[in-house]
């Protein structure tokens, strides 16, 4: 269960933002969420929720973009897209590929009260 | 033709009205003195402050020298006696230090300290793994040495404790023969994020269902630059090949740190 701890370092980032730049809050935030960033969606929904409570941004609406996994295939010099560390490639099923995208785990954009 | 500017109705799609930035609320308008929403550009690492303490405790590990390793694997799997062996086994020869994470309990730190190595435990509570900032707080009380070895045994775990980087050199995944051999495949990111994967309890091999074999495969497959060691702490067969791989590490910082030196 870190989805808990990423929320509440979500929650840390958002209210900085906000003391920083004067904002009056926050109503919406996206993330990128990449499908071999170790984090589960549904649970990481379920954590947003508890841990913006009693914090400036609670009422905070969250939508989450995943990302899929993208590989680079030393063989075909193809990149391709996998839904699978272990997966070869779809293209010419070598098994030499490199993990180009996929780990992402970022606050894209936020919509902001001002 | 649209009655407002005059341009042409079949562009409705991009229909500029959208477009005119009186304001980008909802209702395109801007009112003085009342607020709007504004989409701001973030592209923020969600763990960014989690990676700028690891960030820290990376050049502080340089400038000293200093080989960390995190231990990751699931409970039950033998870090702890992994660690019990080679600080006896080492203890003559380096100075070595052990940051002990754990849920609950001073256990393992009182197992670690009886070897007479100190180590320091963290209790996470609720948590789920290790952070930078929780290892940062145990360097004073550890009093680290300069070209020291200093080993993270994080929570058994093989999930959470991958996202988090601790600052360390390496991280070593230690799988027991007890286990599934298809671990690496159920818990790739773990074994992606590895350097180094340790096949313990290699003693029991006569007498467990274990494909080792297979087991390589799958981790090879998850990670192909990962480096196998096969070992027993129990029986002690195969931590000869341990510590030359920590030996040559230990060589590896120390040129890194008199680099990191000459560059400044």
């Amino acid at each position: 269960m870190h989805e808990m701890s990423i929320c509440i370092s979500i929650v840390e980032s958002l209210e900085q933002m906000i003391k920083t730049n004067n904002y009056k809050g926050i109503k919406k935030v996206w993330l990128e969420i990449g499908v071999f960033s170790g984090v589960e969606v549904e649970a990481l929904k379920f954590s947003f929720e508890a841990a913006i409570c009693n914090t400036i941004i609670n009422h905070a609406q969250l939508e989450i973009i995943e990302k899929p996994a993208k590989a680079w295939c030393f063989i075909c010099g193809e990149n391709v897209i996998i839904k699978q560390r272990y997966d070869s490639c779809p293209k010419c099923d070598s098994n030499q590929l490199t993990v180009t995208n996929g780990e992402e785990l970022k606050i894209k954009q936020v919509m902001i009260k001002e | 033709m649209c009655t407002v500017c005059g341009c042409s109705e079949d562009s409705e799609k991009d229909h500029h009205h959208h477009g005119h930035h009186y304001g980008q609320n909802s209702a395109g308008l801007h009112i003085a003195g009342m607020s709007q929403e504004k989409i701001i550009q973030v592209e923020m690492d969600i763990l960014a402050k989690n990676n700028s303490y690891a960030a820290n405790n990376r050049a502080f590990f340089l400038k000293n020298g200093v080989l960390t390793l995190n231990l990751v694997s699931s409970p039950g799997s033998g870090k702890t006696s992994i660690l019990e062996k080679s600080l006896i086994d080492l203890h003559d020869k380096l100075d070595l230090r052990v940051i002990e994470g754990d849920q609950q309990t001073t256990q393992d730190a009182d197992r670690i300290n009886k070897t007479g190595v100190k180590a320091i435990q963290v209790n996470t509570g609720k948590g789920c793994h290790l952070d930078a900032h929780m290892v940062k707080h145990t360097f004073d009380e550890l009093d680290i040495k300069k070209n020291s070895l200093l080993f993270i045994e994080n929570v058994g775990n093989l999930v959470c404790p991958s996202a988090f980087d601790l600052g360390e050199y390496a991280k070593v995944v230690i799988l027991s023969v007890t286990e599934g051999e298809d671990k690496p495949l159920k818990y790739p990111d773990m074994f992606a994020a590895s350097d180094l994967m340790i096949l313990n309890k290699i003693d029991l091999l006569p007498y467990v269902d274990f494909n080792v074999d297979k087991c390589i495969n799958y981790a090879k497959k998850i990670n192909p630059k990962i480096q196998i060691l096969q070992l027993s702490a129990t029986s002690g067969e195969g931590m000869g090949l341990w510590y030359k791989w920590l030996e040559a590490h230990m060589n590896i910082v120390k040129m890194l740190q008199v680099n990191s030196q000459n560059n400044t």
